[in-house]
């Protein structure tokens, strides 16, 4: 690990100003993904700003949902009343990740701004043009069977590897920012993350300083059938190979509304509203769920060990609709 | 051979072309001079430990001078670049120290206030071995930078038992065989004892059927509670035990010991028996 300065902000203005004033400055909460890279040498901050006393961990209701405070930790916010009964899908896909240490640790923002887990990204002895742009990526031509099918560039394969997310994209949540110069802005999460384009050292389009406040949820009514389905090479504590954030609203056997987001398969939650279009208007069979699933995939371009996931994507699709369908009675 | 022997066949002059000049200062700072320095060397080199030795005699000369003045541990943090200053309390007791602001909490814990129960395995958030409570709730030390712990209340293993006598959980380890080689078992008991308060609360898990239901003092399956340890890796597959001594304490419904150390007469039989070479005992 580099040394670094450590500071502790005890307001979010003077918190935005210290990491603004610095280029290589990091805000610090759980700090579960930042140490670790930093001891991998990955990260290099010369400045650290502890940010997790600031008052931003409230969890609430608003006039149009819930707000979620950034610095809530993932393991009070899965387990948060609200969220529970009105954000299940939420809920689960936040259980679905890390472990009850790593969620006891971890905070909203940050799980929104971890990196990935691409081992040539981790591995600094290898090339990465997400950790250094310009030396070329390492899984292109290497390991890939847990890299991108979709949306990825000549640049970088890598996938966004978190559950949280998942179920914030399917949500419709807004990621509320403070910046620079005080003012607040909203970002809807479907333009939180980026795809890598030429530009994969950038997971996200937060500015040098912009801090996260809060991650905002409008009502919906899928509560009663959704469901956050995770694959992965082992039953728990393992990142998904694909994952589903499913969410329906039905009338009678009637698809009403529909939400259907892919993980690990994109350098970013992969929404498809290809799949939301296919099962939107129609029946909820199994004939609706495989067209849903056809529709998601049909892009895919798998890399040389990853083909498993187009068909292992297509079935995690139809296996969360089916559950979100026999639904979550409160 | 005798000793002088020994020493008269290795024939080494007390400057050994072969050591460096630290390796020379060493030497003569630890007081090994002329045959004592020979001998060293010579067994050092025919045991095929060199430097490795060397480094291990400084280790103890120095751990020897802190156990001489303990307060020098402390001191030796002047002039440290990016110190932080962080008073907090481990296992009830109040702690200052100044720490480098990169060092972890289960650093500081093992290396600085000699808390070893406290183990490190992976240090980099995999395997849980370095498990333990701030402010009530189960963390991993190896990922918490000791500098943000400042004003918190850290408990680790050393701190669940009341004296002699062990903590339910501790109890129960021993009593389903919970381990075997014992590393990963501090870190999976102060997971044990969070977890109970986790289900006390009414927390969800990955595993729980339907997360809208909310409901407390939840009594936990086997399902339940391997999910909730998965955090803590055992190396040794004590899994069984692990989760039997958990169910035990969680449900607080007394489960049969199902193993007991062998008796005089079994171990009579057993030695008596054992002829046969197709036995095993």
């Amino acid at each position: 690990m580099n040394t670094f300065r450590y500071t502790e902000a005890t307001d979010a203005a003077g918190a935005v100003r210290a990491v603004a004033a610095n280029q290589s400055a990091k805000f610090l909460a759980g700090g579960t993904n930042v140490v670790d890279l930093m001891r991998e040498y990955v990260e290099r901050p010369s400045e650290l700003v502890n940010i997790s006393r600031l008052d931003l961990a409230q969890i609430r209701t608003t006039s149009n949902g819930i707000t979620v405070g950034a610095l809530a930790r993932n393991a009070d916010t899965a387990n948060h009343p609200l969220v529970r009964k009105d954000y299940p899908l939420l809920s689960m896909a936040i259980l679905a990740g890390a472990s009850a240490q790593l969620r006891n640790m971890a905070t909203n923002g940050g799980n929104l701004m971890q990196r990935t887990r691409c081992q040539y990204f981790y591995d600094i002895a290898m090339p990465c043009n997400k950790r250094e742009p310009g030396t070329g990526c390492g899984a292109m031509d290497g390991l890939n069977r847990v890299h991108a099918i979709l949306g990825y560039s000549d640049k970088c394969v890598a996938t966004y590897p978190g559950d949280m997310a998942n179920a914030l994209y399917a949500l419709d949540a807004v990621v509320k920012v403070r910046g620079i110069n005080g003012q607040e802005r909203a970002i809807p999460i479907q333009e939180f993350h980026r795809l890598p384009g030429d530009t994969p050292e950038k997971d996200n389009n937060l500015n040098h300083g912009e801090l996260i406040v809060a991650i905002e949820l409008p009502k919906n009514n899928f509560a009663t059938r959704s469901y956050y389905l995770k694959v992965r090479d082992r039953a728990s504590y393992a990142f998904a190979l694909v994952s589903v954030a499913a969410a329906l609203e039905t009338s009678g056997n009637n698809i009403r509304a529909a939400r259907m987001v892919l993980g690990s398969v994109a350098h970013k939650p992969w929404r498809s509203r290809e799949a939301e279009t296919a099962l939107v208007g129609k029946p909820a069979t199994e004939g609706t769920f495989n067209a849903a699933a056809e529709a998601a995939l049909r892009d895919a371009k798998p890399l040389k060990h990853n083909a498993y996931k187009v068909e292992l994507g297509k079935r995690a699709i139809v296996l969360a609709l089916q559950r979100a369908l026999t639904g979550n009675a409160a | 051979m005798d000793e002088q022997q020994e020493l008269n066949d290795l024939d080494i002059n007390d400057t050994d072309p072969q050591l460096s000049e630290d390796e020379e200062k060493l030497l003569d700072e630890l007081g090994l001079k002329g045959a004592a320095r020979r001998k060293f060397l010579g067994q050092g080199v025919t045991a095929g430990l060199g430097i490795f030795a060397l480094q291990l005699l400084a280790k103890e000369q120095v751990v020897a001078a802190l156990l001489e003045s303990p307060g020098a541990v402390y001191s030796q943090t002047i002039g440290l670049e990016n110190a932080v200053r962080v008073a907090l309390k481990i296992n009830g007791a109040a702690q200052s120290l100044d720490v480098d602001s990169r060092m972890s909490l289960l650093d500081a814990l093992r290396e600085r206030l000699d808390l070893t129960g406290t183990k490190k395995g992976c240090d980099q958030g995999q395997c849980g071995a370095c498990t333990v409570i701030v402010d009530g709730r189960r963390v991993l030390s190896c990922l918490t930078l000791a500098a943000t712990c400042n004003r918190k209340e850290v408990t680790t293993v050393e701190g669940l038992a009341k004296g002699d006598e062990l903590h339910p959980i501790q109890a129960a380890f021993i009593k389903h065989d919970g381990f075997q080689c014992g590393y990963c078992t501090p870190g999976q008991i102060c997971s044990a004892f969070a977890l109970m308060n986790e289900a006390k609360n009414g927390d969800a898990s990955h595993v729980t059927p339907n997360v809208r239901t909310n409901a407390r003092n939840l009594r936990l399956s086997d399902e339940e509670i391997k999910e909730r340890m998965s955090g803590n890796i055992c190396r040794c597959g004590a899994y069984p035990g692990i989760v039997a001594a958990i169910k035990e304490v969680q449900s607080g419904r007394e489960t049969a010991q199902t193993w007991h150390f062998a008796t005089q007469d079994e171990i009579a039989a057993a030695m008596n028996g054992g002829g046969k070479s197709d036995e095993h005992v």
